[in-house]
């Protein structure tokens, strides 16, 4: 990119794609002791293949040469690689800001003091719910007791301000003040995120995702909450009034993308598919070469058809929304994402053709090869009505 | 111009920016170019900025250099843009980009 370019909107800027990118999501680890119903990577069992921690650093020192100023770490559960206090201590070392989610369960108070210990680190807790009762249902029996643990051993230990991560369903979206009480009461910041139909969400997303009365309320919550951080996950949302804060456009390849536990690179961590795979930093040239050059990067950063959405009013605000919860729900890329809040993407969904079928991903399997149900199973409960 | 950055995450409380006194680009943030000017990270405050024009990044980079940040406007931005980019620095202490010296 040429500082010569006649100057354009950051907007535009960012849509053709930066040099290197704003935010990177890393997954460290496809193992997970945990089994959530939602998972985006469909994560249970390690894959044979993870990047070695030789390989680890070698992405860490990419990322400074490309001036990565922070990487988002997950999983998986990244706790559970064996030189996960070795990397993060690497990467801060080396002034590569590290955020990073866990479920808790190993975040013990030892860890705790660890973790206080390092500079240019932030820890996410997730939580789905303010109670046992509704996040258990999505994350399992227990988890909402341990990351309690978590955040009271952060507490501890004074690590001073972590966050605390909720993805918005349909059964916590009345729980949101609950959930900044909490937030509140260990002087952390509450950060929501959108559940994705992607991964194992394929399957649970119709259960889970907020209905369009919840999505309203949420939008209004969020915009007198400015402290809360949404990771610039609902932008879709923005076509309901006053964007709200952040980029409000879709990063995927432009100034995002995610780097999974084998090294291979999707546009975003929402579409872990081979639609999306961009390259292997195992490959020659390693990340930044794919990051620079891969064909299907060079296409997301090419002017992008609007499609069925061309004609609305509200497309500047929302951009078509998110490419992900269209691929996964079988939408056309160019059209309304399924949770359009005009309204659009239920007319779609009713007549959409086949869509993607859930994958089995590193879900747990029996010795057969049968996957192993996942544990935790959605409880119905009749939609609030907002 | 409309606005000569945009801040993303929590804005932050308005600070007070003195032209008069001495500033400085805070040590704990990292500048890295862009075709539009540059993204500046906090270490500290965790916050990214977006510095939209190269200007913007020049004066910012070399306002340690100057007695004032007044100084430096008056030396580096053209006359009939001096007043938005004298807001663009008070945006900036606010989110600390920038700091006393």
């Amino acid at each position: 990119m040429s500082a010569d370019l006649a100057p354009l909107p950051l907007k535009e800027q960012f849509t053709r794609g930066l040099d290197a990118p704003i935010c990177l999501t890393w997954e460290l680890t496809y193992a997970c002791n945990l089994a959530c119903v939602h998972c985006l990577s469909s994560s249970g069992r390690r894959d044979p293949g993870e990047l070695t921690p030789e390989e680890a650093r070698g992405i860490v020192d990419d990322m400074v040469d490309m001036k990565v100023f922070y990487v988002n770490i997950g999983g998986g559960e990244p706790m559970l690689r064996p030189d996960f206090f070795d990397l993060v201590s690497y990467a801060v070392g080396r002034k590569v800001g590290v955020k990073f989610s866990t479920n808790g369960t190993r975040l013990t108070a030892r860890r705790a003091e660890q973790l206080a210990a390092l500079d240019y680190l932030d820890v996410q807790i997730s939580i789905d719910g303010a109670t046992a009762a509704t996040n258990d249902a999505v994350r399992g029996e227990g988890s909402f007791a341990a990351a309690r643990r978590a955040m009271d051993h952060l507490a501890a230990a004074g690590f001073g301000p972590f966050k605390i991560s909720v993805v918005v369903t349909r059964q916590n979206v009345e729980e949101l003040d609950a959930l900044a009480a909490i937030a509140d009461s260990y002087g952390a910041q509450l950060r929501l995120t959108r559940l994705r139909p992607s991964g194992r969400a394929v399957d649970s997303w119709e259960a889970l995702h907020p209905t369009a009365a919840q999505q309203r309320t949420l939008y209004h919550w969020l915009v007198e909450r400015p402290g809360v951080l949404t990771g610039d996950s609902f932008f879709h949302l923005s076509a309901l009034g006053e964007p709200l804060d952040g980029l409000n456009l879709c990063g995927a390849g432009r100034v995002v993308c995610l780097i999974d536990p084998v090294g291979d690179v999707y546009a975003c961590p929402f579409v872990i598919d081979r639609q999306f795979l961009a390259g292997n930093v195992r490959h020659p040239g390693g990340f930044p070469t794919v990051w620079r050059t891969s064909a299907l990067f060079t296409s997301l950063r090419e002017p992008q058809s609007a499609g069925a959405c061309a004609s609305c009013g509200s497309f500047d605000a929302c951009q078509g929304g998110c490419m992900a919860a269209k691929f996964f729900t079988g939408l056309p890329l160019d059209g309304p994402d399924p949770e359009c809040v005009h309204g659009h993407g239920e007319a779609a969904l009713a007549a959409r053709g086949e869509r993607p079928q859930a994958v089995l991903g590193h879900s747990k399997v029996h010795r057969d090869g049968t996957p192993v149900p996942v544990p935790t199973p959605v409880r119905f409960r009749s939609p609030a009505r907002a | 111009m409309r606005r000569l950055l945009s801040v993303t995450e929590a804005r932050p409380p308005a600070a007070a920016f003195a032209t008069e006194r001495a500033w400085r680009l805070n040590p704990q943030v990292a500048l890295r170019d862009e075709a539009f000017g540059a993204l500046a990270y906090h270490y500290g405050n965790r916050r990214l900025v977006f510095l939209k024009s190269r200007l913007l990044v020049d004066l910012v980079s070399s306002l340690g250099e100057y007695p004032s940040a007044a100084e430096a406007i008056g030396a580096l931005v053209p006359e009939g843009r001096r007043a938005s980019y004298e807001r663009a620095l008070a945006r900036l202490a606010a989110s600390e980009v920038i700091d006393v010296r």
